[in-house]
């Protein structure tokens, strides 16, 4: 039977770490993502959890040491942020193009310069071409499901890839919420054991890692990226089996009051609670509005990104990030993404919530109306943003 | 019927190649004779990380391998911490009873640009969490795979290519770096200092550090033929000269207490080491004298070591 | 140890790519004829030969092969002619000559 507890969201996924029985923990400390390595190497001290702790020198050392974990079949678990995500940068793409399975829980940060401890999405925006399954979480009760869910798909036989779970710095990671906690018994039955087929071992020896010349290298990589999208079929599967079991069912598009709505909001991560009491209230009054939110970042949900905005006629994209020279990225993403939809609808962008910059609803009624203020007279500026004090936009050409 | 083992004296060594022939190695390198006679020393039952280098690149071009043991490649600075995680891994399955519990050592096989430069922070990293495990740095004197770059472990006075003589210029103006004296400031049950011309004392030392619980490390002298500029066959002939010039040598420090294990009477002049290598051809004879005066020194020191704290 | 050769490279459709490029077959690379390399072969002169066993140890190619009669002799399948066994051998009985045009 679940019971309802009150966990700081790091405490979620610690206890959800825990549940899941990992066998290697290799974790550098960073704010805002303290709480979990501290917690879980409590958990490991006290013999609540039987599990490795290797407390690496570095985040560059922590997905290394994962590497090395699973290379002998170890379920293995790691969690960094911001200038930590960028550390081991390299060493993500080797986890994902080895076939891994390490599951890592980001608490996204901002990047520096100039130095900031606070949420927004530079870190993971950085690593969106790394072969990892990517999903975002708005509550506490995603953080812990979601964790346990990414071993679940990750060490699917039929998928094998890492998979990375973002949380916000602090406006979810340090956030107490009731949640639902499962019972161990419940957890066993989802979550079978990590049988790794190439574990490496004296009595078959194998090779992992060998370097690949020009003639072999593109044909790595095609198979890498099939398997990446063929993916998708345990990410849905994995999600209906743990709905059948503790009664959450999780989609790659959240869609939130889109009956008849002709201008969507979308979101990712914990700001799109604040963005649907802005979406009530303007439903309330009678708005054709909606709010679609991106659980599922990679592989990039086509499909239900294409249904969710089938009807409407005017997408608002917030990012939490910039991509430097070019606007939002989800924004960019987004469009890419809905270019062949017949009819297209107006995709619009607004970037803001960097650096721990917080959005009240009151943000969120400006995003709206300047959304659909640039999807109707095309006056979009260079940057379009929300709560940074300030003129803008002074001269420069488009 | 082939032979099992070759005796030489009352030593037995293993006819099994647990690195294949065919390999892709120069012609007449050092590094892979060493690399040979230690797994010939450590056996089949190991896991092997090994770091991007000479090492992995002639060993493992997609699809093939040459290893006849578990082996993992993934990056060059980090082969400490991922042996690191092969460690921790099979110690927690096999106390968990997810595999069965059997003696397997974890090596790490690293070259000196991985070992003493860009990897110098994991592999400080490993030693302090105290992991057990046998780390082989094969020193070849410079980053030779990608082209014979300097590396803090190329010696003073050395060509390299981001280290050329030239008008301005000596060639490598920074004295090499001591690994094994690294290693050794970590506190660890072994380290040493290990050359292949010298076969059996490179098999004993590596047999020695896998047999120790908790972190070992042995820096291993690797003639590179094609980095060091000298005839191929000279591989075995350049790696005693090394040792008997007291420009590499032999020693081992166990817990702390050092032992030296050639202390040859006199040294040899290095001249006769330095004329031998291409990568030494623009010295003067007064570089030359610079070079023996700092052979000299550095000897002295650690016979003064040895005599302070003595095995 | 000639072995079979495996499908090169080239052969390969993404579809024949192991799960993470893993190589599953040990030692698999040992068909390569790195004998091709060589500029020089040894000869060993069986008179001399005292069976001291020290070129087969310092071999890097692993290249010499104890023979049914107890002599060390090069597989040149894969000596890369590098002398190291002539310059190690005691009592010189290898000598490396320049190998022959085809």
């Amino acid at each position: 039977m679940s019971k309802r507890v009150a966990l700081e969201a790091s405490h979620a996924v610690a206890e959800a770490a825990r549940m899941a029985d990992v066998d290697v923990i290799a974790a550098y400390p960073i704010t805002p993502q303290t709480h979990i390595p501290e917690r879980l190497a409590e958990m490991v001290a006290n013999g609540e959890l039987s599990s490795a702790y290797i407390p690496v020198e570095s985040e560059h050392s922590a997905m290394s040491a994962c590497l090395g974990a699973v290379s002998v079949g170890a379920r293995t678990f790691t969690t960094t942020a911001g200038q930590g995500l960028e550390l081991m940068h390299e060493v993500v793409y080797v986890a994902s193009s080895m076939r891994y399975p390490v599951v890592m829980v980001v608490c996204n940060r901002a990047l520096s310069a100039p130095l900031s401890v606070w949420g927004d999405h530079s870190d993971v925006m950085a690593v969106r071409d790394t072969g990892w399954i990517q999903v975002f979480c708005q509550t506490n009760q995603e953080a812990f499901d979601l964790t346990i869910w990414a071993f679940r798909v990750g060490e699917d036989l039929n998928v094998l890839l890492p998979v990375m779970v973002n949380i916000d710095g602090f406006s979810l990671s340090h956030v107490t919420e009731a949640m639902m906690l499962p019972e161990q018994s419940e957890v066993d039955r989802f979550l079978p054991k990590f049988q790794y087929p190439f574990a490496l071992n004296p009595d078959k020896p194998m090779s992992h890692g060998a370097f690949g010349p020009p003639e072999i290298y593109s044909e790595a990589k095609l198979a890498q990226e099939v398997a990446f999208r063929k993916s998708k079929e345990t990410i849905l599967q994995g999600w209906k089996e743990f709905g059948d079991i503790f009664g959450r069912y999780y989609h790659p598009v959240e869609q939130y009051r889109t009956e008849g709505a002709e201008i969507l909001l979308l979101t990712m991560g914990s700001f799109t609670e604040t963005a649907k009491i802005e979406i009530d209230r303007r439903k309330d009054e009678g708005e054709a509005i909606g709010l679609i939110s991106l659980r599922l970042w990679r592989p990039f949900p086509f499909k239900e990104l294409h249904q969710a905005v089938k009807g409407a006629k005017v997408v608002i994209v917030l990012d939490r990030c910039v991509s430097s020279g070019m606007g939002g990225p989800v924004l960019s993403e987004v469009r890419s993404a809905l270019y062949n939809e017949e009819p297209m609808p107006r995709v619009v962008g607004i970037i803001g919530g960097l650096g721990g910059r917080d959005m009240t609803e009151k943000d969120f009624e400006y995003v709206i109306d300047r959304g659909k203020e640039i999807a109707e007279n095309g006056t979009e500026k260079i940057i379009e943003t929300v709560g940074i004090r300030g003129e803008r936009d002074v001269g420069i050409e488009r | 019927m082939k032979t099992e083992t070759i005796k030489f004296g009352k030593n037995l060594v293993t006819t099994k190649e647990f690195l294949a022939e065919g390999h892709s190695f120069c012609t007449g390198c050092g590094e892979v004779l060493a690399a040979r006679l230690a797994f010939k020393a450590l056996g089949g039952n190991v896991v092997v990380a090994s770091a991007t280098g000479c090492i992995e690149i002639c060993t493992t071009p997609l699809p093939y391998t040459s290893w006849r043991v578990p082996w993992l490649h993934t990056l060059f600075e980090n082969t400490a911490a991922e042996i690191s995680g092969v460690e921790a891994g099979l110690k927690i399955l096999m106390k968990k009873g997810r595999i069965p519990e059997r003696e397997i050592k974890c090596i790490a096989i690293a070259g000196d640009g991985a070992t003493s430069d860009i990897g110098l922070q994991a592999l400080s990293g490993a030693f302090e969490r105290g992991h057990d495990f046998l780390y082989l740095c094969f020193d070849n004197e410079a980053y030779m795979n990608t082209g014979i770059q300097r590396s803090s472990s190329t010696p003073y006075g050395a060509s390299t290519t981001t280290a050329p003589p030239g008008k301005f210029s000596i060639g490598q103006i920074s004295r090499k770096k001591n690994m094994a004296l690294i290693a050794a400031a970590h506190d660890i049950p072994y380290v040493a200092t290990a050359c292949p011309s010298y076969r059996f004392d490179l098999m004993k030392k590596v047999r020695k550090g896998a047999e120790v619980k908790g972190p070992a490390y042995v820096h291993i002298y690797s003639p590179c033929p094609t980095g060091w500029r000298y005839s191929t066959n000279l591989t075995v002939e350049i790696g005693q000269l090394a040792v008997q010039t007291g420009i590499f040598p032999l020693y081992e420090i166990e817990n702390g207490r050092y032992r030296l294990n050639a202390d040859p009477p006199s040294l040899r002049p290095i001249e006769g080491y330095l004329r031998m290598q291409g990568r030494y051809r623009h010295l003067a004879s007064e570089e030359i004298e610079k070079i023996q005066q700092m052979v000299n020194e550095d000897y002295a020191r650690l016979k003064e070591k040895v005599a302070a704290f003595p095995a | 140890m000639v072995q079979n050769k495996l499908k090169t490279a080239f052969d390969l459709t993404w579809k024949d790519m192991e799960v993470g490029n893993i190589v599953t077959e040990a030692g698999s690379a040992s068909f390569k004829r790195t004998g091709d390399w060589k500029s020089e072969r040894p000869i060993l002169d069986k008179q001399s030969c005292i069976k001291c066993g020290l070129c087969w140890i310092y071999c890097p190619d692993a290249a010499i092969g104890l023979s049914e009669d107890g002599y060390y002799e090069a597989d040149l399948y894969y000596c890369k002619g590098c002398g190291i066994c002539a310059n190690v051998c005691p009592s010189g009985a290898i000598t490396m000559v320049e190998e022959e045009e085809k």
